[in-house]
Parts: C-alpha cells; structure tokens; sequence
C-alpha cells in the first residue's frame, strides 16, 4: 500500500534487466527528493488489476495494458508520459519471395508474435482483417508465444515468427519495423524476403494513472531527465530512450479497432468489471 | 538548403547508416535520399531508436534527418596523445591517452596518478629497447655447452642460481603490482613495468634451468635473505620501492651478474648472466631516470629515501644478511677448484665485487643528488643481501 507521499509504480518483469531499469529510477527519483517504490508483476493484467486496486500510483503499461485501465475505469485513466521510441511506431509484413501483396496471402499461413503482442500480432491482424482477410477463415493464424501476458515486450515471439517464414513453415511474418533491420543484421533474415505491407504508425508504452494521483513531482522528474546527463543516459539506455515524452492518447485507435473486432480483452473485461 | 546524403540503392541493412552517421557529425540536419526498397520500413525505425527527428519530404525516398540528443556532449579528451598530462583522471579509466572519452564512465581505483610520481622521459626509449632486445632461452643460450669443472663447484653454481631466482621473483612481483595500480594513461611506463616483469619471468625460467641442467634439486633459501626481500614487497610508495628494488637492487645485482659473466666455469652460466645482466640494467636505468626527475620535482623526496634505507637497514639488523651458503659459494665459484691458490683468487674477487656493488651503489647514489658523504654511508647500510 502508499503511505505518506511515496510513489509506487508498477512494472511488468518481462526481462532479468527490469530490476537494475526500476532501482536505478529509485536511486534517481530518491536523490531528487521524491520516495519512489516499485512492485514488479509476472503480466499486465495482474498489474492492472492491481492499479484498479489502488495498490500502485503509476502503472508502465503496454498499450494493450492502457486499453484494459482504460476501458476498466472509464473516464479516469490518464497516460502521463511515454518514451520517444513509443511514438509512431509501424509493424510491417514481410512475405516469402514470389508475394507481393496482402492478397496474395489469401489462404496462407501467417506467423506472429504472441497472441496478446499489439505490434506483432492485433495491429498486424487487424490490418489483414480491414484489408477483407479475416484471420481464421481467410488467413491461418501461427501464434509464436513467448511469454504470454507480456504483450509481446519480449522480442523472441517475433524472432520465432521470422525464423518460421525463412525456413516455409508460414508464407508471411508480422515484426515490429524495427525488428526488421534487427532480424537482418542478426543474419536470420534474407533480403529475398520482402516488405509487402507496413500499417499506419501507432504508440506503444505509457505511464498510466487513475483518477487525481499525486503523480506531478513524478512526471516533472521524469520529463527532466537527459540524456546528456551522464548518470541518467544508462538508464535511458536500458529502457530504450532518449527522451521522455508527454503522454498521448491518439496513437492507440488501431489497436482499439482490434481489439473490439478480436474481442482481445473481453473475458478479461467482463471479470474485472 | 540541407546537406544532401545520396545513398543511391544502399540499404541500411547494407551499411547506408554509415554514410548517415558521417554526415549527421558535421550536420545538425541533413537530407537524405535513397532508393533502397526497404528504406522507408528501416530509416523511420533506425531514427527512432536514436532519437533523431525525421520528417518525409514531399518526394517519394526523401527525408529530413535532425541530429538527436549527444551521446558525446559532456565528453573530454584523456589528455593529449603527444605527452602525459600532470594528473591522469580517475574517470579516464582504461581509455587510450588522448580518447575522447563519453561521461559516466567507470572511474578505477589507480593511484599512481600524478606524472611527477611515475613518469620519466626515457620510458618510450627504454621500452622500444627492451622489445628489441627479448631474447629466446631456447636459442640464446648454449645449453649443450661441455661441463669439466669439479662436482662441488657445480653445487655452488645451483646454490646461486636458487638464489637468483628467488631474486628475481621478487623483482618480477614488486613492480607488477605497482603495475596494476598505475594509470594507464603513462602508457609507456606501463609497458616497461610489463616487459621489466616479462624479462625476470625469463631470468627465472633460465636460472631455474641452469639449476638442473646437471642436477635435480635446488639450493638453500634462507629466513634472513626472504626477510629482505619481504621488506621491498611491503613497501606501499612506488619512489621508495623503485629505489630500493631497482636502483640499489638491482644496481647490486648488475655487478654480481658480470661476476658470474667473468668467473663462472662453464660458458651456459657465463652466458645466462650475460644476458640477464643487460636486462637488468634497463630496470635500473628507468628507475634511476624516474626518481632523478621526482626528486627535481619534489626536493623532499630526497630525505624520505634516505630514511627508507634507514629503515631497512634496522628492519633487517637482526637478520644474517647474505647466507654464508651463497657467499661461499661465490668464491668456489669464482675459484673454480678446491686448490688453496684458487680459492684465495675466488676469495679475493668476491671481495672485489662486493666493492664494486658499493661504488655502483655511491655513484648512483649521487646521481639522484645526494652527496659523496651520504653516498658511502646509505650504500654501506643496503641490505647484505644485495637486493
């Protein structure tokens, strides 16, 4: 529980790094007058779940995480920062040689991520889906889960699905446009294998909170870091960034297209409500 | 108008990056065109991770490209790659002399810090000297070479050998550690300090060889000749080391290795000596050249050398000095049979090297500016076991 004015920020433990990211924000936050804490979850719906709760004041949510806080507490979920790098994202299809379009995947196998990845699997999805090939009965889905419950954070559901398609076990792969450079310069994927199709950019991560919690020194702190700061730049580093931003809320529609046509987070939804 | 960056066809999975990299180091803003298929999936992607802006152009395979935040802005140069700076930075760490080294980089715990302390102007010199002057112990020395002198001469011979080698494995562990406490900034005395501990490795490995050419076991190691040796190991200033390790050390031993250069019966002992006594006078001549220039630099330095020999010499007055075992040894070494007239000559040289280690130590002495008087009485206070 919060006491006093300690903030409590909730963070899902997707890799073994997330422990030196978040003691080094305390260490941070700590020197600058702020009493910082942070709770770790194994998934983002036991984080959320715990934020409704009001167990934690802040939570590091993916964006289907900030689609569940928002659809859960309706009106009170606030996105108060992100990184630069959760800023106009895109996720791009890339296919075997001889398929140069969405529709010449009608009937095919389709790799992505894992199931609740919005960057490898819903956004990508829906795209197919808005493109008139409705997964499961125009395309066959291949799910590569890794860590399920981490909304895809962890980068081997997408490295699984890009291996799947160079080695013809899927005729198409669904990445993040980042991953795309990753996978070729980590020599996994061949140039043969082209780009056929990139969505519209998204956002990813945000922190999250609920209603009026005293997030302001936070939030101040957080947009003052720099990167030319020597002892702040290896954490940015660590958490992928070179600056934070103010958070926003309109990169997110994609992702709230799928979610409603995939019926994602409905079961969730209905339990928690 | 930007800076314009054609990568023509070159993708960045291809190493267009490169091209970018260069022009966004001179340019805050540039424009950059391609052809490559995938340049529009990977620049936006590779611009994101490090946090440039990107604006599309109107035109199909443009974009604007704005340098992001600086890795290298609070950076600073670890001095100048020409000469040594007065004080090397602990946050410098392991960096090359003269890298642009990024802020927030690990300091070390490296003492040796201060040039006055350490350097000396020879140090490049002597280092390139000492690289070109390694020897190969399987070729340098006649290993094969005809042994006639008598049974016991050679047991004197491996009585000395043993006490070489334990020597020199002071000699080789004394400067190693300052070794690991100096920062690398004075790069070339670095590389002498590890090439000086590489030389005495070898005089170990020859000595130890010498030992059993003709025989399987080793010599006498005295409790007075280690206590001797423990002092230089102890010792936690790097000048006062140096000093006693390498100018009166192993000045003293320069000596005793031309003795056994000129009186040893056989030509592998002969030759062994010969050679180590070379490196040797490298490691004397860095530490005769490092503390001339720190006590110009620091008059002071003068008397806390003199009481270090001072010290020593209490340190070790209830102590035998020299064992018998190898002073003895010397001689019928140097006398080369029992017969009475050859064993007054082997008496007599020993004699004449332990004055010609006194005068070695009085002249070097006087070149780090301490008077004839003070010479003769610091050098008669160095420890009877010669290092």
């Amino acid at each position: 529980m919060t006491t006093g004015k300690e903030i409590v920020l909730g963070a899902v433990a997707y890799d073994a790094k997330v422990v030196p990211i978040w003691e080094g924000f305390r260490a941070y936050f700590g020197a600058r007058g702020l009493a910082f804490d942070y709770v770790l979850y194994s998934n983002y719906e036991r984080q959320v779940e715990a934020h409704l709760r009001k167990e934690i004041d802040v939570a590091w949510n993916s964006p289907l995480a900030w689609i569940e806080s928002d659809r859960a507490a309706p009106g009170r979920a606030r996105a108060i920062a992100m990184r630069d790098t959760d800023c106009d994202l895109t996720s791009v299809v890339i296919a075997r040689p001889g398929i140069t379009s969405l529709e010449d995947l009608r009937g095919k196998r389709i790799g992505v991520g894992a199931g609740d990845s919005p960057q490898a699997t819903l956004i990508p999805l829906l795209a197919f889906a808005e493109a008139g090939l409705e997964p499961g009965r125009d395309i066959e889905v291949v799910r590569h889960d890794v860590l399920v419950g981490k909304h895809g954070d962890h980068v081997g559901g997408e490295r699984d699905a890009v291996k799947a398609l160079v080695a013809g076990t899927v005729d198409a792969a669904c990445v993040i446009d980042g991953n795309r450079l990753a996978f070729t310069r980590e020599g996994i994927l061949p140039a043969s294998h082209a780009v056929i199709f990139q969505t519209p950019p998204y956002d990813h991560c945000n922190f999250t909170v609920l209603g009026d919690a005293p997030i302001g020194k936070f939030q101040e702190l957080l947009l003052a870091m720099s990167y030319t700061d020597p002892q702040v730049r290896p954490l940015l580093d660590m958490e992928g960034l070179k600056a934070w931003r103010p958070g926003r809320t309109s990169g997110y529609a994609q992702l709230e297209r799928a979610v409603d046509r995939f019926k994602t987070i409905d079961a969730w939804l209905a339990r928690v409500r | 108008m930007p800076q314009v960056v054609d990568l023509g066809d070159l993708a960045l999975d291809e190493g267009a990056h490169l091209l970018i990299k260069r022009a966004l180091a001179v340019h805050e803003q540039i424009e950059v065109r391609g052809t490559a298929p995938t340049l529009g999936v990977d620049l936006p992607a590779w611009c994101r991770a490090r946090g440039l802006r990107i604006n599309i152009a109107f035109l199909p395979g443009v974009y604007i490209l704005h340098r992001g935040p600086g890795r290298w802005d609070k950076a600073e140069r670890a001095g100048s790659a020409d000469a040594p700076s007065a004080h090397a930075e602990a946050r410098w760490g392991l960096a090359a002399r003269g890298a642009l080294v990024e802020a927030g980089a690990p300091t070390l715990d490296l003492p040796l810090a201060d040039r006055s302390a350490v350097w000396a102007d020879e140090a490049a010199r002597l280092y390139a000297q000492a690289s070109a002057a390694q020897w190969d112990p399987a070729t340098a020395i006649p290993w094969d070479a005809p042994v006639t002198h008598p049974p016991e001469v050679e047991d004197a011979i491996v009585q000395v050998m043993t006490y070489l080698i334990e020597n020199e494995t002071a000699a080789l562990l004394v400067p190693a550690r300052f070794l690991a406490r100096l920062h690398p900034h004075f790069r070339e005395v670095m590389q002498l300090l590890a090439i000086q501990a590489a030389d005495e490795a070898r005089h170990i490995e020859v000595f130890t060889r010498r030992a059993r050419l003709r025989r399987t076991e080793l010599g006498l190691s005295t409790a007075g000749g280690q206590a001797s040796l423990a002092t230089l190991f102890d010792e936690p200033d790097f000048a006062i080391a140096s000093f006693l390790l390498s100018v009166l050390g192993e000045g003293s031993f320069l000596s005793l290795l031309w003795f056994l250069h000129e009186h040893a019966p056989d030509a592998c002992t002969r030759e062994v000596a010969r050679l180590a006594a070379q490196d040797e006078a490298r490691h004397v001549a860095f530490g005769l050249a490092h503390l001339a220039r720190h006590v110009d630099e620091d008059p002071t330095l003068r008397e806390r050398l003199a009481a270090s020999i001072e010290r020593r010499h209490s340190a070790l007055a209830h102590t035998a000095g020299l064992n018998e075992e190898v002073f003895d040894a010397l001689i019928l070494l140097a006398a080369g049979s029992w017969e009475p007239a050859a064993l007054r000559r082997g008496h007599a040289a020993v004699v004449e090297l332990q004055k010609d280690m006194d005068e070695g130590r009085r002249s070097r002495l006087s070149r780090l500016g301490f008077d004839a008087a003070q010479a003769a009485a610091l050098s008669q206070l160095h420890t009877r076991n010669f290092m």
